[in-house]
């Protein structure tokens, strides 16, 4: 492996408001982003039903990151990232019905029933997961960025963590080997804010979470992370120079979720006006829908439309997950090792 | 069959394997330029290069978590820890990562890599580098724990762990590097994962012992076969999955289990035996399993309190006596 070279490099684009998107990639980033908002609002009233157990985390609030960045990724790219995965498999193309069929725990279930919310892949379409260990997906992400360059293929690796996971000790060591290495690794720090209940400030000392690749020569930067435009351009721009051989990049995608950690927590510890001021004056999908108007690319009654499309299809999909069968009982032994 | 030691097994099953599978490689610390802490992979770095031969930084739960990784996007990483000692570091990865992923994907992501290096207690290094990591990998499902002896048996079993579509751990023996073995010519030796080995063929005992205890244990047959004990060495060569039918078959034909290890004896290795004797076998036993294992303490550095610690020949033949009343 080549080690790494010093070099400056710009980390974050310009901001952009979303109203400067191809009208055509805004319109799919507004129905799309609808789509992982739905989806989860409809696996809340789910788990409310009892339908859905253990641990579930949504995404509501950041629908701009994961959409942004998919866009800029092409077939072979690879994508990895913790626990509040249910908008990553959506985004990479997996049909809601075994998304949601996965959250209810059925055998139609993405995992088949074994993995939950927490646990969902899709190596197919380039998911890696669906990592419970608040962290742990960050080394594996470099391994999938390693396997790229062991191939001497252009593709590259998406490593999604929060501002959380953003503190554990092996995201610095991965930083490390990534740039000594030189490896084709976008770090996407999705920074909500909260890591479960504990605010950004007190938990990090430095909360500039995009400057701590700085100390291995990871140039990073800070993208808002409510406009999808600006991700996507973000993205675009450091998915180019990673597949020239530019090495790592960190981007910290300022973003925000409404609802809390997971399906049990209460989120006591921010005022409701807090987030009710994000979600009045910053939310991506009202940004789009609004830039889609004022530029005359939609009407409402077309935007009406999709929201009936979404619903449906999320509809669909959480009768689905519940009339699909459970696991049957002799799948419980069933790839615990694979077969030579 | 062919001299080599232990040592000399290993490399060249990673080197044959190298040679055949482009999407094998080596990885950790001091396994390129330095040749390996222990020499294993003397040699590597130059047949194969900088790309497939590659030293990490000291950095266990990084290195472990990108081997992980780099299997997960289909390579097949050799990750060589410089003593299991140091793995703690990275249990996370080995434990979650690597024996999890493919039962909580529903079998869509196999992770077929292979961790390799020393285990257990080498000679007056203390407590936190002499540990026997061979029942907390056998504890986890999803992992193939495989524990060699001769020279033979690590080559064989290093190529199949290799080619296995599931997360290795290889388990070595630092003192075993330097033993000579016979082995095999034929650069496709290879031996199954799962299948005990009879090392000695014996009437009376069965003493079923792996890694280096395989040795301990053929020494005190060797002075029992003097008393008119004729033991029967089973060496287990894997722990998972551990190859049941072979101790059953040995106990049916001695009707008395002696276990051996290295390793602690709470919820070790021979505790498990003796379930699965106690559960498969009740019956044929005329005497209750005995276990021989490590001291239950931490090591301590002094030689004499060393050699009280671990087992040996003269503890190995003192449980056969035992359970053959003689004593």
């Amino acid at each position: 492996m080549a080690t790494a070279k010093k070099r400056a490099r710009s980390g974050a684009a310009a901001p952009a408001r979303a109203a400067a998107m191809e009208p055509e990639t805004l319109h799919r980033a507004f129905r799309d982003m609808l789509l992982l908002r739905r989806f989860e609002e409809k696996a809340s009233q789910l788990y409310g039903m009892g339908l859905i157990g253990g641990f579930c985390h949504l995404y509501i609030g950041q629908e701009a990151v994961v959409t942004g960045v998919q866009y800029a990724l092409g077939p072979g790219d690879s994508v990895i990232t913790g626990y509040r995965c249910h908008a990553h498999m959506l985004i990479a193309g997996v049909p809601a019905r075994e998304v949601m069929a996965e959250l209810t725990g059925r055998a139609a279930g993405a995992s088949k029933g074994k993995g939950g919310s927490m646990h969902l892949f899709a190596p197919e379409r380039g998911f890696y997961g669906g990592h419970g260990i608040v962290g742990a997906q960050v080394p594996l992400g470099v391994g999938l960025g390693f396997a790229h360059k062991y191939r001497a293929s252009d593709r590259i690796s998406v490593t999604y963590f929060g501002d959380g996971a953003a503190n554990q000790g092996q995201v610095f060591e991965a930083f490390n080997m990534a740039a000594l290495w030189q490896l084709p690794v976008l770090f996407v720090i999705e920074n909500n804010q909260y890591a479960m209940g504990t605010a950004v400030e007190r938990s990090a000392a430095v909360s500039e979470l995009h400057e701590r690749g700085a100390a291995f020569g990871i140039p990073g930067g800070r993208v808002d992370g409510m406009d999808v435009a600006a991700v996507f351009q973000a993205a675009e721009e450091a998915v180019a120079g990673l597949r020239a051989g530019d090495g790592p990049l960190l981007l910290e995608m300022m973003t925000y979720r409404y609802r809390g950690h997971s399906m049990s927590d209460p989120a006591k510890y921010r005022s409701r006006e807090e987030v009710s001021k994000m979600r009045q004056e910053r939310d991506a999908i009202e940004q789009a829908r609004q830039a889609l108007l004022d530029a005359g690319h939609a009407d409402e009654d077309a935007l009406k439309e999709i929201d009936r499309e979404i619903k449906a299809i999320v509809n669909d999909a959480a009768a689905f997950a519940q009339e699909a069968p459970e696991p049957a009982p002799v799948s419980l032994e069933a790839d615990i090792v694979a077969r030579a | 069959m062919v001299q080599l030691t232990v040592r000399e097994a290993l490399r060249d099953a990673m080197a044959e394997e190298m040679r055949a599978d482009p999407d094998v490689f080596l990885m950790g610390e001091e396994v390129a330029e330095y040749q390996g802490a222990y020499k294993v992979s003397q040699g590597l770095l130059d047949e194969f290069g900088v790309g497939r031969v590659i030293d990490t930084p000291i950095t266990e739960a990084g290195f472990a978590g990108i081997g992980v990784g780099a299997a997960m996007g289909g390579l097949k990483p050799i990750v060589e820890f410089m003593t299991f000692n140091f793995a703690m570091q990275a249990m996370d990865h080995l434990i979650n990562s690597a024996a999890k992923t493919l039962y909580m994907s529903g079998g869509l992501l196999p992770v077929p890599v292979v961790f390799r290096g020393p285990n257990g207690a080498a000679a007056r290094v203390a407590a936190q580098h002499s540990q026997c990591y061979a029942s907390w990998f056998a504890h986890v499902p999803g992992w193939r724990v495989i524990a060699p002896y001769s020279a033979g048996d690590a080559k064989g079993l290093l190529k199949s762990a290799i080619r296995d579509p599931n997360p290795v751990v290889f388990l070595e023996n630092e003192l075993l590097y330097g033993q000579s073995f016979e082995v095999p010519a034929d650069g496709e030796h290879m031996v199954p994962i799962g299948k005990a080995a009879v090392a000695r063929a014996g009437s009376d005992v069965t003493v079923a012992a792996f890694s280096i205890m395989v040795g301990r244990a053929l020494e005190a047959a060797e002075t029992l076969a003097g008393e008119g004990i004729e033991v029967e060495v089973i060496d287990l060569r894997s722990l998972r999955p551990l190859d049941a039918d072979a101790v059953l078959a040995s106990v049916e034909k001695t009707n008395r289990l002696v276990t051996v290890e290295e390793g602690w004896p709470f919820a070790g290795i021979g505790a498990e035996i003796a379930a699965l004797v106690m559960d498969r076998a009740f019956d044929m036993l005329d005497a209750p399993v005995a276990r021989v294992s490590g001291a239950d303490l931490p090591m301590p550095y002094a030689a004499n309190l060393e050699a009280a610690t671990l087992p040996g020949a003269a503890a190995i033949a003192d449980a056969v006596r035992r359970v053959c009343y003689r004593s």
